[in-house]
């Protein structure tokens, strides 16, 4: 721990600015990607590379900071305060596209297929559309498609998950215990399943797309459900990533019992992804 | 909190602790009182360039008929006007008092997390550029108002995906400044600050911090689900593919709704703060203000569809939504109510930051009783998207937000540089404003009233008169404001010349930590926290 006093104020950061400009031009350059630009691309991977040299090289800075004990009790509380909070950010992202998904089930669907005060749309409109879920909606956006089952690759991706997450707190249990074997052991078994998670996703995704007609444009249904799962499986990539670099600082022998924020971090965002998951089982999958 | 007591420890090296030289300083700086600054000072800039795009739309209107732009470009100078003002001017602006102000009114020695700090000033400025470019773009800039509605904001040309990734900067840029405003008060306070002794500017600020981190996201979210409808080939916003259109904006107002209260709340706390100042009396009802506000926040959630009353709800949702906005008028009645009784037989003096505390007093209520007919639903379908409701939303940003961000400028602003304004140009200033902004906004009621449509950049002839007296009103606000820069600009090279004493307003340090420290303030403060904190505010 630290055996300074004071509240750690860092002074001049280089890294905000780097990573602000990386953030910037390849958004940039994905708008101009969309716009059919050929200067897109470029930009694309340049301000990637920029944002990738501003994570290494800001969270190298914050782990050697951390090591020294440059942190006292106070910066620990911020930071948990600031991952804490940034989660929520996070629930409310999601929060969006599930709240579109109960709107379109329980709202826009039904309307559209006659239901309440809308029947006038209906009638005038689509007189031919009945109101189902799954659906691509009256217009028969993206063609005939078969929607994904629960339990195949979806139940498995579950069991999965839920694995991972019970391998996460053995994890931390070891790290609290000094049982440095049982940090590493249960690390790699939480990164590992979460890297199979994705895989198995994509090959759930390239079934959809080659043998269930199932893609991105097939109406609400397939809006949806790439827009949820898709996301949700980027969040498991970028906590998958997180965990590596935590494991990786656990094998240089980072992490004391009482000073362990990074690894604190990077598991309530697995526990927050795995929680995602179950929502997504159940809304997405099951019902 | 009792964990970040600070001893100060004098082996501590603190040689490297000035600023960094140059335009470097600006750059890298993690110093809460630089990027404050950073950020007052981007949001004049931004304030003067939306301004012009109001002027633009001003000039447009003075008279019936197409006179200087074509409609496409006057559209999108609403629409940009608004983008500006709010995500550029108002709400930097506050971020900024909240920088400067928050850890030297909690005897903190920083903010919380002083490089994501940095980071949240520079996507910023980076969200703003990205959305300005959209201006010279072919097809032009974003022309379907500030609020995006699909499936009109679908056509826009090249500008398109630009305004979307603005629209994420800008998302992540107020989510770290959110988180690391709430991390500061929460955890960085001097032990004597508990939370109910804190002063209410600090109070408004946790509450938008909360505010701020769950809209946010719920606009990218929406704007995420445009880019993908435009580009990818989904339906959410498109009913062929069983989506809904109106869907877009129940989202955008779950976020929009909470949004306009993410520029009021720190304006209350401002007006909270410099109010008992000037009246020489403590904050009447200091617990209920704090309570009202978190009132105000949390029904600040649950009204949003009082935006789309003509849209097609069931009827439910309409009665719904029409009492649940009309109860937002008590806790901001218990506030105006508050603000009329701090000052009831105190021995008030008028300066500038108490004029402009005033006049928000009495013209925000203005704003807000036009707020509260149109949350009657029937009566909302003549309002609705008429004139009316531009003058209802400017009363409560122009002379509530702006006003009070402008008192806040001449209140602080000898703290700050150490000088004194001009005080006779700073009363011009205000008297101007005043005048000027009543007769800018008040006729839009009128027009409103009688029918005449906002977003059209030409209209029928019986309207002619009233949007003469508002332009007139509009060229005399614009040019006012010109004043405040100058001031600015003076008082920070010297003003008065007058050397101002710590406390600067008379017993100002009964009032808030801030006024202990010297003036101007050096460049850290409170490495140490204070021991004994000002109570006189509660």
């Amino acid at each position: 721990m630290s055996t300074n006093d004071a509240y750690y104020i860092p002074h001049k950061a280089t890294w905000p600015i780097v990573g602000t400009s990386g953030l910037m031009i390849m958004l940039a350059g994905v708008a101009n990607f969309l716009n059919g630009s050929p200067i897109g691309t470029t930009m694309i991977y340049v301000g990637l590379l920029m944002f990738i040299v501003m994570l290494g090289g800001w969270f190298a800075l914050q782990s050697v900071e951390s090591e020294t004990g440059m942190y006292n009790h106070g910066v620990g509380i911020s930071y948990r305060m600031g991952m804490m909070w940034f989660i929520f950010s996070e629930i409310m992202f999601f929060a969006v596209f599930f709240g579109t998904l109960w709107y379109t089930r329980n709202l826009s669907v039904p309307w559209l297929g006659g239901e309440g005060a809308k029947a006038a749309t209906q009638q005038i409109l689509w007189p031919a559309f009945e109101a189902t879920w799954p659906t691509n909606g009256p217009g028969k956006v993206g063609g005939e498609f078969e929607p994904m089952g629960a339990w195949g690759l979806p139940f498995l991706n579950t069991l999965i998950l839920l694995t991972s997450g019970v391998t996460c707190t053995w994890a931390h249990h070891g790290l609290l215990a000094k049982k440095r074997d049982q940090l590493i052991k249960g690390l790699l078994a939480t990164v590992g399943l979460g890297f199979l998670f994705v895989a198995f996703q994509a090959i759930e995704y390239h079934e959809a797309y080659t043998e269930m007609g199932l893609t991105l444009g097939s109406g609400i249904y397939g809006s949806t459900f790439f827009m949820l799962t898709g996301f949700h499986g980027f969040h498991v990539c970028v906590g998958a990533i997180i965990l590596s670099v935590v494991l990786f600082r656990s094998w240089k022998g980072h992490f004391q019992p009482e000073n362990h924020f990074a690894f604190e971090a990077a598991a309530w965002y697995w526990h927050f992804v795995d929680v995602v998951w179950l929502g997504l089982f159940i809304f997405v999958y099951l019902m | 909190m009792s964990a970040v007591v600070a001893e100060h420890d004098d082996h501590h090296d603190d040689h490297d602790h000035g600023p960094a030289k140059g335009i470097l300083r600006w750059i890298i700086t993690t110093n809460h009182k630089d990027i404050g600054t950073l950020y007052l000072l981007f949001a004049l800039a931004m304030f003067f360039v939306g301004g012009s795009m109001a002027m633009i739309i001003r000039a447009e209107l003075f008279e019936p008929g197409m006179q200087f732009v074509d409609p496409q470009f006057f559209n999108s100078m609403t629409t940009m006007h608004a983008l500006v003002m709010v995500f550029g001017a108002v709400m930097p602006a506050f971020v900024g008092l909240a920088n400067w102000m928050i850890p030297m009114m909690i005897g903190a020695p920083d903010m919380a997390l002083p490089r994501m700090n940095n980071m949240s000033f520079w996507l910023l400025v980076a969200g703003v550029l990205m959305l300005a470019s959209t201006l010279f773009m072919e097809g032009g800039a974003p022309a379907g108002g500030w609020t995006l509605y699909p499936p009109l904001v679908l056509q826009t040309g090249k500008a398109f995906p630009f305004a979307v990734f603005s629209v994420h900067l800008l998302g992540i840029s107020s989510i770290m400044g959110a988180i690391n405003i709430i991390a500061t008060i929460l955890n960085m306070r001097a032990p004597a600050m508990t939370l109910m002794k804190m002063p209410l500017f600090v109070w408004t600020w946790l509450i938008t911090g909360f505010l701020l981190i769950a809209i946010m996201p719920v606009f990218a979210g929406a704007v995420t689900m445009l880019l993908t409808d435009k580009f990818f080939h989904t339906s959410f916003f498109d009913a062929a593919g069983g989506g809904d259109p109106v869907l877009y904006q129940h989202i955008f107002w779950f976020f929009g709704h909470p949004e306009v209260y993410v520029m009021i709340l720190p304006t209350f706390g401002v007006a909270s703060t410099i109010i008992p100042v000037f009246a020489r009396k403590p904050l009447f009802g200091y617990s209920s203000m704090v309570y009202a506000t978190a009132s105000i926040a949390f029904l600040s959630f649950i009204v949003w569809a009082h935006h789309m009353f003509t849209v097609g709800m069931p009827l439910a949702g309409e009665l719904y939504f029409m009492y649940a906005t009309m109860l937002i008028a008590i806790p901001t009645g218990v506030k105006v109510f508050n603000w009329t009784a701090t000052m009831w037989k105190g021995s008030m003096t008028f300066e500038t930051p108490m004029l402009f505390s005033i006049a928000f007093v009495v013209l925000f209520t203005l704003g807000g009783f036009t707020g509260l007919m149109m949350s009657i639903a029937p009566v909302d379908f003549q309002y609705h998207d008429t004139y009316f409701i531009v003058a209802h939303f400017h009363y409560t940003l122009v002379p509530a937000s702006v006003f009070i961000l402008m008192a806040a400028g001449y209140y602080w602003l000898p703290k700050w540089t150490g000088h004194m304004y001009n005080e006779k140009i700073g009363q011009l200033h205000f008297w101007l404003s005043t005048v000027s902004v009543n007769i800018l906004f008040f006729p839009q009621h009128f027009l409103g009233l009688a029918g005449m449509p906002r977003r059209i950049p030409d209209y029928a002839i019986q309207f002619a008169d009233w949007n003469m007296i508002s332009s007139i009103g509009g060229f005399i606000f614009g040019a006012s404001q010109l004043l405040f820069l100058y001031i600015v600009i003076d008082t920070i090279r010297g003003g008065t010349g007058e050397k101002v004493t710590d406390e600067v307003w008379e017993d100002a340090h009964k009032h808030g930590l801030e006024w202990t420290l010297p003036s101007p303030v050096p460049y850290h403060t409170f490495t140490t926290p204070p021991a004994v904190i000002p109570t006189e505010h509660i």
